[in-house]
């Protein structure tokens, strides 16, 4: 068992774990994932590691509440445990293992959708804390679904932190397409890697934009996952025209190569069956999602 | 007693198939001790056993076959506890017609023993018996690291453990067993009545499970060596990433890996409505492959509610699965389109499967494998409606061990490099077997690479 040290919502629905699991807190670097099974008939969830403390042995897990298994981990408390977490999982950011020198001498943005704040916060802090240079954007729905904004403004600065809203509740108004245009065309901004997280379609369209720019672009997949460590296969995504797994050779892929539209399709998979098993969750024996009525 | 044909096997119960093409519960019920003692009267207890000679693990066949006809079944289970630590899983899963039973010679003019029903009926014997393996005598004070806890991993650190060794076995799952509890389905290995207690036997010998623990990604090999003292690893982490066609529209929605259909339905038990895991349950599944696996994917898909065809580019002579397997999915209406082969998936306008082209298929010269060549018939294609396709097609190895541990060979096909004879690989203290080793094999394949590796082990232990 893997027990829970803190836990809280960041916001609705989308809540924040601090848990201990000293085997991937040893290990693990930024970009990395790991996951996790709330108790014997969860699914295996895999989800970015948001942060780590070596010493203490622990991870901070960032989860939104989405399907029935996500919706039981949502409600667990400080105190209460994961039966597993295993990790870390994936291909650490590039960036890690190439030479420091080289990494200097570049100036990164980072982009963040929603839910992918989350992971790009420790590439950040790695970044910050190596003495490179970083932009960011965020951009969510609304200010109430807005996350991390005190940690990622400690990470970089006000200064070099730019939040965007669809609906314009706080800061910027608009898509993080708008706000890359804004920095690179109008302020001229010059940057040397974009790294973009989020949900699939804004990192379809930032690279669609970016490629534009001239600006190279890592994305981070995170497809639907099984096992996690190359056995299952049911995170294969197309790059470059080959097949790739997500979990061994990714999650970050070249955005520019990368087959989003398969991968989209692929994404809607379980939607119905998930679905049903939240309604399940949430309505309990009373409602098997079959009756039509919805 | 009743009178029986000596030139025949004692036939065994099983679920009618109607019946058990609806559920999840085991096919073979397997002998009751009357039918065991009249199987065992069939053997001619050879003084030059041809079985033992076809059995990877090497089982005293006639001997434990001798004590069930004396109604020791106790002293039978010792007599393969001494050479196998999964008689239980092997009874049930062993292709024994290509071994032991392959070798028998009552085989020569009628059907061979049934060595594999007994060997599972002294195991169940046993375990319903409460029947534990003896604990080893004297501590070596050695610690050694096995990665992967499938049968190679499992039968190395049983056999280890009984040598006195203080073995640590390290599971990337959540589960230990490795395809025992992924691969294999419910209906031919039960988990919870056949698997978990083989699996307590190898911790009641003293071996430490650490599921949840990925080498390679949480510590490496060299870290388990360097920092942790241990003396020798084993890796026996089974065959890796699924393998698919490289047609058009493999990505569509409804294609799965074998590896993944059987994955969510053994692991996770997306089977079971309680159970989180979904899986999609197709009304007409196509699986292309015609091994073990295609065989365990297509019967599982039946049981789901579909419709199921097996499509496989040769002729049934060649079906690479295990012949009960073959004869066991027929009996449950599985269709088999033989000499066929795929050539694009066909998806809807929403990306989902709706159909398979295949081309007809004709057999030509033998190719390097020995089997005949399938060649194309040209202008034979056509298409089978469908709305889900599992892909059979075997694996290829995982790169997370061989690309984490410093001067492990490895071969063209990625495989890693070991002695067949002792495991040894071309890194000192590092030992490897079963499909890590070989690609995609079976079950006692495996076990029988890990009994050698145990034995390496010990030979490279105690000369240093």
């Amino acid at each position: 068992m893997f027990k829970i040290l803190e836990a809280g919502l960041l916001a609705d629905k989308i809540c924040r774990i601090v848990v201990e699991a000293p085997n991937v807190a040893h290990a693990c670097e930024p970009g990395q994932f790991l996951i996790v099974r709330t108790d014997e008939k969860s699914e295996r969830i895999a989800l970015t590691i948001c942060d780590y403390d070596r010493k203490a042995g622990t991870v901070t897990i960032v989860i939104q509440a989405i399907g029935a298994s996500t919706s039981r981990i949502a409600e667990l408390k400080a105190g209460d445990s994961f039966a597993d977490v295993v990790g870390p999982l994936g291909q650490p950011s590039d960036f890690i293992r190439e030479d420091p020198e080289e990494v200097r001498k570049r100036k990164y943005l980072f982009v963040a959708g929603g839910l992918g704040t989350a992971p790009v916060y420790p590439q950040v802090k790695w970044l910050k804390e190596h003495g490179v240079e970083v932009d960011v954007i965020i951009g969510t729905k609304s200010h109430s679904t807005l996350i991390m904004e005190q940690e990622m403004t400690e990470a970089v600065g006000e200064e070099h932190l730019f939040i965007t809203t669809d609906d314009g509740s706080y800061k910027r108004h608009g898509m993080v397409t708008a706000v890359i245009e804004d920095l690179v065309r109008n302020e001229g901004r010059k940057y040397d890697v974009c790294v973009a997280i989020g949900p699939m379609i804004m990192m379809k369209f930032v690279c669609k934009l970016t490629k534009e720019l001239e600006l190279p672009t890592i994305v981070s997949m995170n497809p639907i996952m099984v096992d996690g460590t190359g056995m299952c296969g049911a995170c294969r995504l197309v790059v470059d025209g080959e097949v790739r797994f997500a979990c061994v050779d990714g999650p970050g892929f070249d955005g520019f190569k990368v087959d989003f539209d398969g991968a989209m399709k692929r994404m809607a998979l379980y939607k119905t069956e998930e679905g049903r098993k939240l309604l399940e969750y949430q309505e309990g024996a009373s409602h098997k999602g079959n009756c039509g009525a919805c | 007693m009743p009178e029986i044909d000596m030139m025949k096997k004692v036939p065994v119960r099983e679920q009618d198939p109607k019946e058990r093409a609806k559920n999840f519960d085991e096919v073979c019920l397997g002998y009751n001790e009357e039918e065991a003692k009249q199987e065992a009267s069939r053997c001619l207890n050879c003084k030059n056993p041809l079985c033992v000679s076809g059995c990877p693990v090497s089982i005293n066949i006639p001997a434990f076959i001798q004590e069930i006809k004396n109604g020791d079944y106790k002293k039978a289970s010792e007599i393969i506890a001494e050479a196998s630590a999964l008689p239980a899983v092997c009874g049930r899963v062993c292709p024994q017609e290509s071994q032991c039973e392959g070798k028998c010679v009552r085989g020569i003019k009628g059907e061979p023993v049934s060595i594999g029903k007994l060997e599972r009926f002294t195991a169940d014997w046993a375990r319903e018996n409460g029947i534990r393996p003896q604990v080893s005598a004297e501590k070596k004070n050695k610690k050694v690291a096995v990665i992967g806890s499938g049968p190679a991993g499992l039968t190395c650190a049983g056999d280890l453990a009984k040598m006195g060794y203080d073995v640590t076995i390290y599971e990337a799952l959540h589960k230990a067993g490795g395809v025992l509890v992924y691969g294999i389905p419910e209906f031919r290995l039960p988990k919870d009545g056949v698997v978990e207690p083989e699996i307590e036997n190898v911790r009641a010998l003293g071996v430490t499970i650490k599921t949840d623990y990925i080498i390679g990604k949480s510590e490496t090999i060299d870290e388990l060596m360097e920092d942790e003292g241990f003396e020798a690893v084993f890796i026996g982490s089974g065959a890796g990433l699924p393998m698919f066609m490289k047609i058009p529209g493999e990505q569509a929605l409804g294609v799965y890996s074998a590896n993944e259909f059987l994955t969510r339905n053994n692991l996770m038990k997306a089977y079971l409505d309680d159970y989180d895991t979904p899986v999609n349950r197709g009304k007409k599944t196509v699986v292309v492959g015609g091994g073990n696996v295609a065989m365990d994917a297509a019967r599982t898909a039946l049981r789901l509610g579909s419709e199921v065809h097996v499509v496989y580019r040769r002729s049934e002579k060649e079906l690479p699965a295990r012949a009960e397997e073959v004869h066991h999915a027929k009996e449950e209406g599985i269709l088999f389109d033989l000499l066929t082969n795929p050539v694009e998936i066909l998806s809807d306008e929403n990306g989902w499967v709706k159909g398979i082209r295949v081309i007809r298929m004709e057999l030509g010269e033998p190719d390097e494998s020995g089997r005949r060549r399938p060649v194309e018939v040209p202008g034979s294609e056509y298409e089978i409606e469908c709305d889900t396709v599992i892909m059979a097609l075997g694996t290829s190895p995982n790169p997370l061990i061989s690309s984490t541990t410093k001067g492990l060979e490895i071969n063209k096909r990625r495989c890693i490099v070991a002695d067949e004879e002792n495991g040894k690989t071309s890194r000192e203290g590092v030992f490897a077997g079963g499909d890590a080793v070989t690609g995609a094999a079976t079950v006692i394949l495996a076990m029988g690479a890990g009994k050698a590796a145990a034995k390496g082990i010990d030979e490279y232990l105690s000369n240093r």
